[in-house]
This record gives structure tokens, C-alpha cells and sequence, in this order.
């Protein structure tokens, strides 16, 4: 199992702002490829990868990272702090 | 070394803020501080809201700050964020840094505002009369992370 976060579009195109998965993908993009199999809204959501951004455990990551040993897996856009 | 991340829905007091920061410094010859306020592009502005990812928020944005430290000598670093819905004009966030001179200190402010910018998980949306939009980020601000 595996904690999946949404944050600001990614949360509003999927609708909520986490879920549990269970889920046997050995990478971020394996993961991303399952949720868009599954239904539109994930399809629409991570249809343009140049504009997700991901955090493994809290640290910004890549999208050909594995996924074993994480525990919490976020997607969001580029980040519009300051 | 005073250093200091909060990360909080409600406003903060500018001048009490930096003159706090300024009197906790030991040996500083500089303080340098940076507000960012909650700015009309378009005209018509209701509201900013700022939403985030608070597990990673302090996280990130400390390591911003012991990244700081470790390229300048500071006495003190100082970073409040806020998040929620804001008001235009509003106070969105501030910077402040010690150092013995001011390079050190304008150096290690802009190197915090850079990385504020494109890597601390903030979202901003904003609210007119005619519905929300997110704001997108800037290439411009990711180039800027280059020059350090």
C-alpha cells in the first residue's frame, strides 16, 4: 500500500487529495501509467507529463525513480511559492 | 545560529518580525529583509490562495535555509510563508538574513527567494468576479536558480 497525494489542478482534475493504493509498480512512471488505465480523470491528470512535478517521501523526485521502500508518493504542478 | 521557518495560515507583523530578528543577531553588520505581497496582475483580484504540502513544506524549506548557510557565513536566517486565502496587498511571505556584511546577507536573501519560488510546494490561485485560475510558474523563475 501506498499513500498517493494530489495537490492544487492534479487534486482538482482527480477530485480528491490522497488516496491509498495498492499497487505493484516499481516505478513512478509504472504507477502513473496504472492510474491512467484505470480512469480518464488519472489519464487526463498526468496527460502532460512536462507539467507534474513528483515528491517521493516528501523529496522532489523523478519520474523514473523506483518506488520500493516509499511510503508516500505526491504529484503536483510546478510549485508558485515566494 | 538563530534560524527560523514557520509556516502559518494567519498575517504576520513586518516591522515587529525584523526588529525581533534584528536584536536576536550576535555580531551582525547587516540585516536584510524581503517581503512578497499578494499583487493584482490582471486587475480585479478577490483573493490569493495559497495551498501547500504541509509534510513537505518545513521540510524543503529548511533545506533551503542550511543550504544558505552553508555558502555564506549568516548569523541568522529567518523565513515565514503564509497559506490559506489572502487578501490583495496582504503580506504573502518575508525573508530575513544576518550576516557580518551586507553581500552575504543580500546574497543568501535573493538565494532564498529563488528557491522559495520553484521549489517550496506552494500553489497560488487566483479568485476574480469571473471564477479562479492557478498561476502558472515562470521559466524565468526556474533559469533563476542557475546562477547559484
Amino acid at each position: 500500500m501506498i499513500d498517493v497525494l494530489y495537490f492544487a489542478w492534479v487534486r482538482e482534475r482527480i477530485g480528491l487529495p490522497r488516496e491509498r493504493i495498492e499497487t505493484t509498480a516499481a516505478t513512478v512512471n509504472d504507477l502513473i501509467a496504472e492510474l491512467s488505465a484505470r480512469e480518464e480523470r488519472y489519464e487526463v491528470a498526468f496527460a502532460d507529463r512536462a507539467a507534474l512535478r513528483v515528491a517521493l517521501d516528501q523529496e522532489l523526485s523523478e519520474f523514473t525513480a523506483p518506488l520500493a521502500g516509499v511510503r508516500e508518493v505526491a504529484f503536483f504542478p510546478p510549485m508558485t511559492g515566494g | 545560529m538563530p534560524m527560523s521557518v514557520r509556516i502559518q495560515p494567519g498575517p504576520f507583523d513586518l516591522g515587529a518580525e525584523a526588529n525581533a530578528f534584528a536584536a536576536a543577531q550576535s555580531g551582525a553588520g547587516a540585516v536584510v529583509t524581503f517581503t512578497g505581497l499578494v499583487r493584482d496582475v490582471s486587475g480585479g483580484l478577490e483573493a490569493m490562495e495559497i495551498e501547500h504540502y504541509p509534510a513537505m513544506t518545513q521540510k524543503a524549506i529548511s533545506a533551503m535555509v542550511d543550504e544558505a548557510t552553508a555558502r555564506w557565513t549568516l548569523t541568522g536566517a529567518l523565513v515565514i510563508h503564509r497559506h490559506g486565502r489572502l487578501a490583495p496587498s496582504e503580506p504573502i511571505m518575508m525573508v530575513a538574513t544576518a550576516a557580518l556584511h551586507r553581500a552575504e546577507a543580500f546574497a543568501a536573501a535573493e538565494f532564498l527567494m529563488d528557491y522559495l519560488k520553484s521549489r517550496a510546494p506552494f500553489w497560488k490561485k487566483e479568485v476574480t468576479a469571473d471564477g479562479s485560475g492557478w498561476v502558472a510558474a515562470k521559466d524565468e523563475d526556474e533559469q533563476a536558480l542557475n546562477r547559484w
